[in-house]
């Protein structure tokens, strides 16, 4: 008996093919000037262009790559806030994702509580590939990824500059310090991108039209069972402190005498 | 109260972000215990037994540990990290790799790429690539924090701490290490750089970096590049200073051919002195320069090496 379901099992993985979740994240705009709030509690998000945080756009590109070159078969993009995040799951669907799940709360989560919520979305679609942006550029964190591969038990590849899937298995090459590194991961795993592992498409217009007809499940993040309670807080946000600019030299010779006696530095 | 610390190394030689680490920990308070896991790692045991405040060197040496995979590491850090107050590891790619699994699975928050320690419990982070600078404070009985080494003077090195072996061996069955390609290089290494030379989009190519390299040898410094010209393909990732690449706070950076954004800056800002070379007076990287030079680096660079 349980050898017959183990076959049947085996023959259907090889008809039903590879589904990729991309969680994505609401963040400000890349190229937006940030401001922190006068009274030193937050950065001011006040009317300010939000976007797709460009790690998970990378992780999003990398998921209609391995869907075009047939390896996927189905895109699930799902992010984590208000209404407001569904604009981004849009954005996803428009360049080549095929459904969406928003995860509604108007709470402020950090990685934990993010990861297992994503968890219980993997527990509920079980891809074989979750791919991540690394990090976020508003909280640099850089660890979402990795805590939902140790809650989930997959094994990750992060920082990823090449990604290649193969018969059950995943080879990830990484960036790391020193150079790269290459690890083979057994399916199914998690991979967090680096800048370098693709260039993210445009969305065309046709596409962004059809995106709004592909499907999108809002779900309760309070119906996940999942306790969101921050275990950081937030004590105060100040401006850098600023560089001070100094003098322009008029030539090589000035340079390298301010180097070596006013500065006495070589 | 005792903090466990991850030593990071290259299975070769004990890397200079550990004994910033140390400085980090004892802002904390707290025995150091200082956690050595690789293959072969008996020297770098030694070597960081020598390091002043760690009370005790605790010895991984299996071929499990070898390439810091993430799942061996964290699985190991995590059944002897029950036992500590804090736990922390440099926010390299290894720290940054294994950190957030052990937070994970102890169910506490990761606070990341800590700047400065206010308290046990409260610590000081750059938010938005740097443009804001956020203090934060953890209710977690066990603090997981990775800590931005080039923020913290190096512990000295006169101490004699004993050295204690464990046999516990995590070996992961889901991922396997296939290859590594690590650049070699005669150079010191961007993070440990006194002095560092950069080239940004100006350089025009990667042929164009070998402009660099005379200055570099005499100055003794390491190669850096903004992330404008490791996208234009001129130079490899690893070598990138910025946000998205190594934060670096040498002696003295020189910035060739680089304007200076934001992203940029965030990585090197907090060195000592700032050399910018730069044929648009404009550019915003003479904002922070403390020397300026205004020219066409193609005839400032074969000057400056030969004026050195």
């Amino acid at each position: 008996m349980i050898v017959s379901r183990y076959y049947i099992v085996k023959r259907l993985s090889i008809e039903v093919k590879m589904k990729i979740l991309v969680p994505v994240k609401r963040a400000i705009d890349y190229n937006v000037k940030v401001r922190v709030k006068p009274d030193n509690s937050a950065v001011d998000l006040t009317n300010t262009k939000m976007s797709i945080n460009p790690f998970c756009e990378i992780a999003v590109e990398e998921a209609v790559r391995l869907k075009e070159k047939g390896v996927a078969t189905e895109i699930v993009v799902v992010s984590i806030g208000d209404k407001a995040c569904q604009e981004q799951i849009r954005t996803a669907l428009a360049l080549g994702a095929d459904r969406g799940i928003q995860i509604d709360t108007d709470a402020q989560l950090d990685s934990l509580q993010i990861a297992k919520l994503l968890q219980k979305v993997v527990e509920e679609e079980s891809p074989e590939l979750v791919i991540l942006g690394k990090q976020s550029i508003d909280s640099d964190n850089n660890q979402t990824g990795q805590m939902l591969a140790a809650l989930t038990g997959m094994p990750q590849g992060t920082f990823a500059s090449e990604v290649n899937v193969d018969d059950g298995k995943v080879n990830v090459t990484r960036e790391i310090d020193g150079g790269l590194q290459t690890v083979q991961l057994t399916l199914p795993a998690v991979v967090t991108t680096d800048l370098r592992l693709n260039e993210p498409r445009y969305a065309s217009l046709p596409n962004i039209m059809k995106a709004k007809r592909k499907p999108l499940d809002v779900k309760s993040a309070a119906d996940f069972g999942v306790d969101l309670t921050s275990h950081v807080s937030v004590i105060k946000v100040t401006p850098p402190p600023q560089r001070e600019g100094g003098i322009k030299v008029a030539d090589v010779a000035e340079l390298v005498e301010k180097l070596k006696n006013e500065a006495k530095v070589i | 109260m005792a903090i466990l610390v991850y030593a990071e190394h290259d299975n070769q030689h004990l890397k200079s972000e550990t004994s910033k680490l140390i400085t980090a920990a004892q802002k904390m308070g707290g025995d150091i215990h200082l956690l050595v896991a690789g293959e072969n790692v008996g020297d770098i045991a030694q070597d960081a037994a020598k390091i002043s405040g760690v009370a005790k060197v605790i010895v991984a040496d299996n071929n499990a540990y070898a390439h810091q995979l993430a799942e061996n590491i964290a699985d190991l850090v995590l059944e002897l990290g029950k036992a500590y107050s804090h736990i922390l590891a440099a926010a390299t790619t290894t720290g940054k790799n294994f950190m957030p699994r052990v937070a994970a699975l102890l169910d506490v928050a990761q606070i990341s790429d800590i700047i400065d320690v206010e308290s046990d419990d409260t610590f000081v982070r750059p938010i938005y690539a740097g443009n804001a600078i956020a203090t934060v404070k953890t209710s977690d009985a066990i603090k997981v924090v990775t800590v931005r080494a080039a923020a913290f003077d190096a512990a000295s090195a006169e101490g004699s701490a004993p050295i204690e072996n464990v046999e516990t061996v995590k070996l992961a069955e889901k991922s396997a290490f296939v290859s590594e390609s690590l650049t070699e290089s005669e150079r010191p290494e961007l993070t440990a750089a006194d002095v560092i030379i950069s080239g940004g989009r100006g350089m025009q190519n990667g042929e164009n970096f070998k402009l660099l390299e005379g200055i570099a040898d005499k100055l003794g410094a390491a190669i850096g590049a903004s992330r404008a010209a490791v996208d234009a393909g001129f130079v490899p990732n690893d070598m990138q200073v910025g946000q998205t690449g190594k934060i670096v706070a040498p002696q003295l950076y020189i910035a060739v051919g680089i304007s200076g954004a934001i992203q940029h800056l965030a990585g090197m800002k907090d060195s000592k002195i700032i050399v910018a070379i730069n044929k648009d007076e404009e550019a915003p990287i003479f904002q922070v320069a403390d020397y300026g030079l205004v020219g066409d680096l193609f005839e400032v660079l074969p000057e400056l090496e030969s004026s050195l």
